[in-house]
């Protein structure tokens, strides 16, 4: 025992104990400086194009500036005039949350769900599944075709059936009309959602010990559902964790699809949301002090989703 | 009690706990939800086959009956007479997706080999701050990146797309919890003290290791750049991409509707076709992506 202990030190002179903290860290810096010439370019990458616009937009939500004069530093009057002075501020932050608080949820349990029954199919066959379901999200602009399907006149599928059922005289101008544009495009977000999550989670369900499954039906889960609660979901929180993730991120920015479908801006703002609110700051307008604060507003939002699912997913098989 | 469990044996695997009417239910579910997501792929493709009398027919058929390869015909013309010539918007989306791509991955491999294979001071927060920004969507940083693009002078460059897609997390997250689980760490170690550099040792044994993880990275970053449509940096006509190009066909109208439609149809194609030949190799990264707390 000793002999071993005495060799390990031969081997690693200095153990973390013999030197200062600051001393021993630089020690393995230097013994490592491969691994940080290895992180080093895409570290530089992406501080400079993710981590300090978040902390630069934070100073500028601050101040006045504007590309142009120099920023002036006003404290918090962006954001008092963001939720005092902006009512179309406040309706793009009610669109986003009624967005964001159904298509990240129900995206979320639908990819499960989906992972979930296709799970018990052959390989072949939950492959052609998965493409079925996964396509969608990644074939770009053909989410279009709903404009298609709900076109305004008799020639869209929808007013065409409706129309022939007697239901309707004249055709619906489904974009047109404020009450239909939110739900519509929020039915076609969903459409394109099962992306990421989806796959990470047909992934996870494959690699779940089959042994639990036969521990746990010794141990009296009586049916799939037993099982799904007290074996699959624990043992699948770390994935359940990362398509969360995934699916707020995809909640929070959907405004590609109502500008594709319903116009920029969209009939009387009823689908306008934060995104087109940043975009129309900061880049027609330029107020870029007052457009951090809209993107601050942004950051902090999803954050809050983060935090929310963090505590959610602990509570899982309890 | 008396009824024990339900034990019953299928074509591949015995399945413990499975009632019928649950499978049945679950199949009724299945199916539904599988028409949802499939019509719409389907109709957008009988609408590109559609010759022009059936575009505009009342009441609409949902699957065309006298398909006509017309619109893609049109497509190509429309395309050989726009005023950017339309190879022009093609070889930019090209050129973007693989550029941006090959750098994504470069950059990321390299990280990813020293984040998950080298205790190095540091690694623990920086892949933090890397799991924290897969949390926002990046139209959030997009307003103080465009201060960064003027210093740079990169408005109005493909660059301004280009390098931020090398520093794409995605890819990087998925790429090392992948060779996390599946790069056992005694084989870099009997590598090491065989003499093998650490650069070696990443690119002659690491990275032949985990190639569904660069697969999936390449064909995650490819999608997302091909996709990628009118950006805020750039305003020139002739940098601008084939989606944007489509884009604009799309909002044509009617006189370019079946175009239109087999626009879509064009761009629909190349990753659908791209996931198919990849799709066990991304399963298989994927089965690595869970976020341990």
């Amino acid at each position: 025992m000793a002999k071993q202990a005495a060799a390990k030190q031969a081997k690693k002179p200095v153990s973390r104990k013999d030197m200062s903290r600051i001393r021993w860290t630089m020690r393995e810096i230097m013994r490592n400086k491969t691994a940080y010439v290895l992180v080093l370019p895409f570290m530089i990458i992406f501080f400079l194009f993710t981590v300090i616009p978040v902390v630069v937009s934070l100073a500028l939500s601050l101040t006045t500036f504007n590309m142009l004069q120099w920023p002036n530093f006003i404290f918090f009057d962006n954001y008092i005039r963001l939720f005092l002075d902006d009512d179309l501020f406040i309706k793009a932050i009610q669109n986003t949350l009624i967005f964001a608080a159904v298509t990240g949820p129900v995206s979320y349990v639908l990819s499960f769900a989906v992972a979930w029954f296709i799970n018990e199919l052959s390989p072949k066959v939950r492959a052609l599944v998965t493409l079925v379901f996964y396509a969608p999200s990644i074939s770009g602009a053909v989410y279009t075709i709903w404009g298609v399907f709900f076109s305004g006149n008799a020639y869209g599928y929808v007013n065409a059936w409706l129309m022939r059922l007697g239901l309707i005289e004249e055709p619906i101008q489904w974009f047109q009309n404020a009450a239909y544009v939110m739900p519509l495009c929020i039915v076609v977000a969903l459409w394109t959602s099962l992306g990421t999550a989806f796959l990470s989670f047909i992934a996870g369900l494959q690699i779940v010990d089959r042994s639990l499954y036969e521990a746990g039906a010794v141990d009296g889960v009586r049916n799939r559902w037993q099982e799904l609660w007290y074996i699959t979901l624990p043992y699948m929180r770390p994935q359940l964790m990362f398509g969360a993730i995934m699916a707020i991120t995809g909640s929070f920015g959907f405004g590609g699809i109502v500008d594709a479908l319903a116009g920029n801006p969209s009939v009387d703002y009823c689908a306008w949301t934060i995104t087109h609110h940043l975009a129309d700051y900061g880049n027609s307008r330029f107020e870029v002090g007052y457009a951090s604060a809209i993107s601050v507003v942004l950051f902090a939002m999803m954050f809050g989703a983060n935090l929310l699912i963090k505590r959610l997913l602990s509570k899982l098989g309890q | 009690m008396a009824k024990a469990k339900k034990l019953r044996i299928r074509k591949h695997a015995v399945v413990l706990n499975r009632s019928r009417g649950g499978d049945t239910g679950i199949g009724i579910m299945l199916f539904l939800l599988g028409a949802f997501m499939f019509l719409p792929m389907v109709y957008a493709i009988s609408q590109s086959l559609k010759p022009l009398d059936e575009l505009w027919k009342f009441p609409p058929n949902f699957i065309v009956h006298n398909p006509t390869v017309k619109n893609y015909t049109d497509l190509f013309r429309l395309m050989n007479t726009s005023w950017v010539p339309f190879s022009r918007y093609l070889f930019n989306t090209v050129l973007i997706s693989v550029s941006g791509t090959f750098g994504n991955l470069i950059l990321s491999s390299m990280a990813a080999y020293a984040l998950s294979k080298i205790k190095f001071p540091g690694r623990g927060w920086m892949f933090q701050m890397i799991v924290l920004s897969l949390m926002f969507s990046a139209t959030a940083a997009s307003i103080a990146n465009f201060i960064t693009m003027s210093l740079l002078h990169w408005v109005d460059t493909l660059w301004a797309v280009i390098v931020p897609a090398w520093g794409s997390t995605l890819g990087l997250y998925l790429m090392k919890q992948f060779m996390e689980s599946s790069v056992s760490d005694a084989v870099l170690e009997s590598a090491r003290l065989d003499g093998s550099s650490e650069f070696n040792t990443f690119i002659r044994i690491a990275m032949p290791m985990v190639k569904p993880a660069w697969l999936t990275l390449i064909v995650y970053s490819f999608q997302g750049l091909w996709n990628s449509g009118a950006s805020i940096y750039i305003y020139s006509e002739e940098l601008k991409t084939f989606n944007y190009a489509i884009s604009q066909i799309l909002s044509g109208g009617i006189v370019r509707a079946g175009a239109g439609a087999a626009s879509t149809v064009v761009m629909m194609i190349v990753p659908v076709v791209v996931f198919v030949i990849t799709q066990s190799n991304i399963i298989e990264t994927m089965s690595a992506s869970g976020m341990k707390d």
